[in-house]
């Protein structure tokens, strides 16, 4: 199931009002293209502000869920990403996403 | 009659115990509190210390190259294995090796040497296809996916549900109904290559099991060899009974690991927290606790490792069985949720392994045969005939 949550302008002001849960997020251009999909792990300091946090200004919008299941989460999301565009998003390292299955 | 490991037995046990406290534990500390993999390089540092100590791939019989350790031993240590954060369903992180899918070593040898041996060397993956959207514990009647014979191969359609790591397998064992309105004689188990057109991987499905998650596979139009039959037509339900009996007692061992490590925790940490200027040992409603644990863990282990001496002698287990995955998977529950209750806030906090265990630990009551049906099979057994 592919995330359906707004996109949102990858800004201070707009992380203002996230909490500090665990869950996903997605990382995206303006053009609603993905380019990463992570997850803010319980090892996250500020679970997800903390982690869209350190990454602005590497992408125009985010959107995100909250999610106690972000691990497998975000391999669901990467799995879909792939099925879909045949590739993984551009800023995903290879590390994460070595061994994840296949949708078909 | 002896109720004693014996000094080779002892001699395992430590060292599988000094492995988890040497080399598992301390990595585990600086990773995601799901995690169930360790980076790559630590993976195969320890599988080559587990090969060093003569334990690698101790579920593969000794005719393919495992060590030979009977069931008893074995679940001895499995309790070991399991007692660490991710123990439950990542022992030790696979790094003592899997036996892969235990089926394939009655496989034809052309199967073997096309599934088994490559599994073996780690080069292939496969997944077992057994439950379906209509159910798993009566397998008898709830499948529903069919094979039609067409010349020399199978048309196979239909789908299979919970099915653990197909999305990453290169082949699978399928079950599917060759006879119909034969019941438990009409199903026969198929080696399905996962890039077979029609083989699809339609979802992921989340559980508690926050670290693994299970698919929804579908077949459409599937075409199988009849080569890649396993065991003999229409005798698949004998395979999959066999694997879910045998599967009981590791199961089983399992939580028992948990149970130990929780119940070793709350020891450690009660004579240490103080409420209202006494030490939470000193309280009645605590030592009951610790002490409904310690029985809950002695009753649980005994039953687990008679099953074990009973398969080991090569007598029907069963009934043994069944009563080890249900006592064991029913007291792992209770003792991790009385250990949450000790530990309060930190019971329920990431920090912590408990809230990790007290979920997967939930699943164990399900998983394998719930224990509903666990009691089911144990009263059959003891009722025999009269109850039909």
């Amino acid at each position: 199931m592919r995330s359906d949550k707004p996109w949102l302008p990858l800004e201070e002001t707009q992380l203002e009002r996230i909490g500090a849960q665990l869950g996903v997020f997605e990382l995206g251009d303006v053009w609603g293209r993905v380019l990463y999909i992570g997850a803010a792990d319980a090892r996250s300091l500020f679970g997800l502000r903390g982690e869209l946090e350190r990454r602005i200004g590497s992408a125009a919008r985010f959107r995100f869920e909250v999610n106690t299941a972000y691990k497998t989460r975000q391999q669901e999301l990467l799995m879909v990403h792939f099925a879909e565009n045949g590739r993984y998003p551009e800023l995903n390292t290879e590390l994460e996403t070595r061994g994840l299955g296949r949708l078909s | 009659m002896q109720l004693k490991m014996t000094e080779e037995q002892s001699l395992i046990v430590s060292m599988v115990r000094r492995f988890v406290h040497e080399e598992i534990l301390p990595l585990e500390l600086s990773l995601d509190p799901d995690a169930d993999e360790i980076p790559a390089e630590d993976f195969e540092r320890l599988t080559a210390k587990t090969k060093s100590m003569g334990l690698f791939g101790m579920d593969i019989p000794p005719e393919f190259g495992g060590p030979d350790i009977d069931l008893v031993t074995r679940t001895l240590l499995a309790i070991e294995m399991a007692q660490h954060r991710a123990g439950l369903y990542v022992p030790c992180y696979g790094v003592f090796g899997g036996a892969g899918l235990a089926q394939l070593f009655e496989a034809t040898e052309d199967q073997k040497e096309r599934y088994l041996y490559p599994t073996l060397a780690g080069e292939k993956k496969g997944f077992f296809g057994l439950s379906e959207p209509s159910g798993g514990s009566d397998p008898a009647r709830a499948i529903q996916t069919t094979a039609i014979q067409d010349g020399d191969d199978w048309i196979i359609n239909g789908g299979k549900l919970w099915i653990s790591g197909a999305d990453r397998a290169d082949y699978g064992l399928v079950f599917a109904r060759t006879a119909p309105d034969r019941g438990r004689g009409g199903v026969t188990c198929f080696i399905v290559d996962t890039d077979t057109p029609g083989f699809h991987v339609r979802r992921i499905v989340h559980t508690l099991r926050s670290a693994r998650y299970a698919t929804e596979l579908q077949f459409e139009d599937m075409r199988i060899p009849s080569a890649n039959i396993l065991g003999e037509l229409n005798k698949g339900f004998a395979i999959a009974s066999d694997r879910l009996t045998r599967q009981r007692i590791p199961y089983a061992a399992g939580c028992i690991g948990v149970a130990i490590k929780a119940h070793a925790m709350a020891l450690k940490y009660v004579p240490q927290r103080e409420t209202f200027g006494a030490p939470l040992s000193s309280r009645q409603a605590i030592q009951w606790m610790l002490v409904d644990n310690e029985i809950d863990i002695r009753q649980a282990t005994w039953i687990t490792l008679e099953a074990a001496a009973k398969a080991d002698r090569g007598e029907p287990f069963r009934k043994e069985a069944a009563m080890a995955k249900l006592v064991a998977t029913e007291a792992g529950g209770r003792v991790v949720d009385r250990c949450m209750q000790m530990f309060g806030g930190f019971g329920v906090a990431k920090d912590f392994p408990f809230e990790r265990w007290f979920r997967e630990m939930r699943i164990r009551r399900i998983g394998e045969g719930p224990s509903e049906v666990q009691r089911h099979i144990i009263a059959r057994e003891i009722l025999g005939a009269s109850l039909r």
